[in-house]
């Protein structure tokens, strides 16, 4: 298995420098100017001087390679300085990669959203899945019941009703009707006793709720297909003629079989956790990742998209590895040499 | 090895001659709803199993053989499968009118079941060792070390070797004889007193289909339990069975002790079926097989005339018009049909 893992690594490696080179191309043949935002009065010497000035006077190699250097043995070793308390070099004059809107580096505005992203976006993937086990489970178990339609009917709402729609709904009915629930999100919010804990809760309950909702339409329908097909498999009929209780066939021998493809697909879902939740995080003003990509988009900040699209894809590598790993872990026949 | 298991051991095998059936099944019916209309699978098979005794069910495929098994225990999907009718007597209790609980206590613990493909009749996720000691822990109460223990001598009786350190290992790590092995372990575990075994040697090659018919003939003598053996396979009955119930259109239609049924078959079906068998000796090179024309039925009309006469050489007007009930020919031998194949005439009405 460690084998495995680490062959696996590696092959992640020349993946990602090839990820690397085809978002720093992509985005430099994008046509986009960085002083393209900024007054009209300011003469076309000036605009010359800040582009040379953000380093795109040089060619595309060099400019790739710096950012290689940058992101790969710069920011890493910033990181380990700030974690360790240490000094490694000269880290004076260490160049790091810097937002080209806000002149700060791109790792420290990243670390300085996640939180936000994490607590709104990664609550709602964990509600969504305690949602939806039980939901597909039973659904299946009781396959065409009331129950089983009810969950498809929401299920399909879910699924088919995009975000910003069930989210300004949300808004109407709670915050503007109801006047429950704030409508926007306050990320300088913190919680010190238990009323400002219960403010953080009302705040987060739409978003997340909304999120939940979108992710757990999804996993219950998996979760249901898995146990589905499971039931009828002849080993369901073995555990039964054993005589043991309807749990224990459904929980032991039919869950154990229908888990393996789900967990898989909630490994695989993680990434999107990290990646926030543009529209949603946009709709309740949530300061989180998906909100600073889409300003850093908007503001044709390269630096920003580059560094944030570039860790998307490592995290995508990673829970890939991830799940396979799982997937080995709970199905004995797959054995990795 | 307890002491009550070595007595059993030493025990003389209760041959059929004992007259109080073990298991008495009596006028079940099971019926599928589907979209198109009920599937009449099984219609009025009736039967008595005595202790020790191996009763073969012979019939092709579709013909209610193993409905009619899996009706005993519940074991259909419900819906769309129903029982309409029957009696199962077990021990003086009706297995059809169990609750469910009750039921639980007879699966697995008074009647064992045998499926036909042992790679999916076994959790591919759990161990062998798991999957063997459930009965075990649920019927018996046994605990974990325990069970782990007769777990290793069950894999051991059934003739895996090395059962102890094998408890751990998947189904996957298992040949094909092994993991039918597996099963038989896993359904004798609780000692019960019927053993139905569906196909059993099917999914197998044949020398491995021989070894398996070698161990539950031993464990047969060893435990004296009785067994039913469902099979489509003529040859396997004659070697095994005491007695034979020939099934066809989710009937009996012939019911006999194993040497009146090869030496004097009665009904048509049966004949044909024995006909269509190669032989080893007689037949001449180049000779084609008998076959049966037609196709089976499909089951949908109910069962209101003899399900074989479209396909039978020798029916007649009231074939088609009547269903025969199987009707004794000598103390040992029943069919169910209006023509009398030895004579060549009707049976008279």
């Amino acid at each position: 298995m460690t084998h495995y893992i680490v062959r696996r690594l590696l092959f992640a490696v020349p993946t990602l420098i090839a990820i690397s080179f085809i978002l720093f191309a992509l985005l430099d043949l994008a046509p986009n100017d960085p002083t393209g935002q900024l007054p009209l009065t300011i003469p076309a010497e000036a605009r010359e001087q800040i582009r040379e000035s953000l380093g795109l006077g040089q060619p595309f190699h060099i400019r790739y390679a710096r950012w290689m250097e940058q992101f790969f043995v710069n920011e890493p070793l910033n990181l380990i300085e700030q974690a360790f308390g240490i000094e490694i070099g000269d880290s004076e004059s260490r160049l790091r990669v810097r937002s080209w809107a806000t002149r700060s580096p791109v790792v420290d505005l990243i670390i300085e959203r996640l939180p936000q992203t994490l607590w709104v976006v990664g609550l709602s993937y964990l509600i969504g899945i305690l949602i939806a086990v039980p939901i597909g489970i039973v659904s299946a178990y009781r396959q065409y019941s009331w129950f089983d339609q009810l969950g498809t009917f929401v299920s399909m709402i879910g699924f088919s009703v995009p975000t910003f729609f069930t989210g300004l709904l949300a808004i109407i009915v709670f915050s503007v009707a109801l006047q429950w629930l704030p409508s926007i999100y306050d990320t300088t919010h913190r919680v010190t006793d238990l009323a400002s804990f219960w403010l953080q809760i009302k705040q987060m309950a739409m978003p997340v709720m909304v999120l939940a909702l979108f992710n757990a339409a999804q996993i219950s329908r998996f979760m249901r297909a898995a146990v589905l097909d499971n039931l009828t498999q002849d080993y369901v009929r073995t555990a039964r003629a054993k005589g043991l209780r309807e749990r224990v066939v459904l929980f032991i021998h039919v869950l154990r079989n229908s888990l393996i493809p789900v967990v898989t697909l909630i490994a695989l879902g993680i990434p999107t956790v990290f990646g926030g939740a543009i529209i949603t995080e946009k709709i309740f003003r949530v300061n989180g990742i998906g909100e600073l990509l889409i300003t850093a988009i908007q503001g044709a900040d390269i630096p920003l998209v580059q560094t944030l699209s570039f860790l998307f894809a490592v995290l995508i590598v990673l829970f890939n590895l991830i799940a396979d790993v799982l997937y080995g872990v709970l199905d004995p026949r797959i054995r990795y040499g | 090895m307890t002491a009550a298991e070595e007595d059993r051991q030493v025990e003389p095998v209760a041959g059929p001659a004992s007259r109080q059936p073990v298991l008495s099944v009596r006028d079940l019916r099971t019926r599928f709803r589907t979209p198109d209309g009920a599937v009449h699978a099984v219609n009025g098979i009736g039967f008595d199993l005595h202790e020790g005794e191996l009763l073969g069910v012979v019939g092709e495929s579709g013909s209610g053989k193993s409905v009619t098994m899996l009706s005993l225990l519940k074991l259909l999907p419900m819906p769309p499968a129903e029982i309409v009718s029957g009696q199962a007597l077990l021990d003086g209790e009706d297995l059809l009118a169990l609750d469910p609980a009750r039921l639980r206590h007879v699966r697995g613990a008074k009647v064992g079941f045998i499926f036909q493909d042992p790679m999916a009749s076994l959790n591919p996720v759990l161990s062998v060792g798991y999957q063997l000691t459930e009965p075990l822990r649920t019927h018996l109460g046994l605990s974990r070390r325990a069970a782990r223990r007769r777990a290793a001598a069950l894999l051991e009786g059934v003739g895996i070797p090395a059962a102890d350190s094998r408890l751990g290992d998947f189904p996957h790590q298992f040949s094909g004889g092994m993991r039918q092995r597996v099963m038989i372990a896993m359904a004798l575990a609780c000692d019960p007193k019927v053993l139905i075994a569906d196909e059993p040697t099917t999914a197998l090659d044949a020398t491995i289909q021989a070894q398996i018919l070698d161990l539950l003939q031993r464990l047969r003598r060893e435990r004296g339990m009785a067994i039913v053996w469902i099979t489509h396979d003529l040859g396997v009955v004659a070697g095994l069975a005491d007695r034979v119930m020939v099934m066809y259109g989710g009937q009996a239609v012939e019911r006999a002790d194993v040497r009146s049924l090869y030496a004097r078959p009665q009904h048509p079906y049966t004949r044909s079926l024995l006909r269509a068998l190669p032989k080893i000796e007689g037949g001449s090179r180049g000779e084609r097989l008998a076959s049966i024309p037609g196709q089976p039925p499909t089951l949908v009309r109910a069962p209101d005339a003899c399900p074989f006469a479209p396909r039978c050489a020798h029916a007649f007007a009231r074939c088609h018009a009547e269903n025969p009930a199987l009707a004794a020919v000598t103390e040992s031998h029943e069919v169910a049909c209006w023509y009398d194949a030895e004579a060549g005439v009707p049976r008279a009405a």
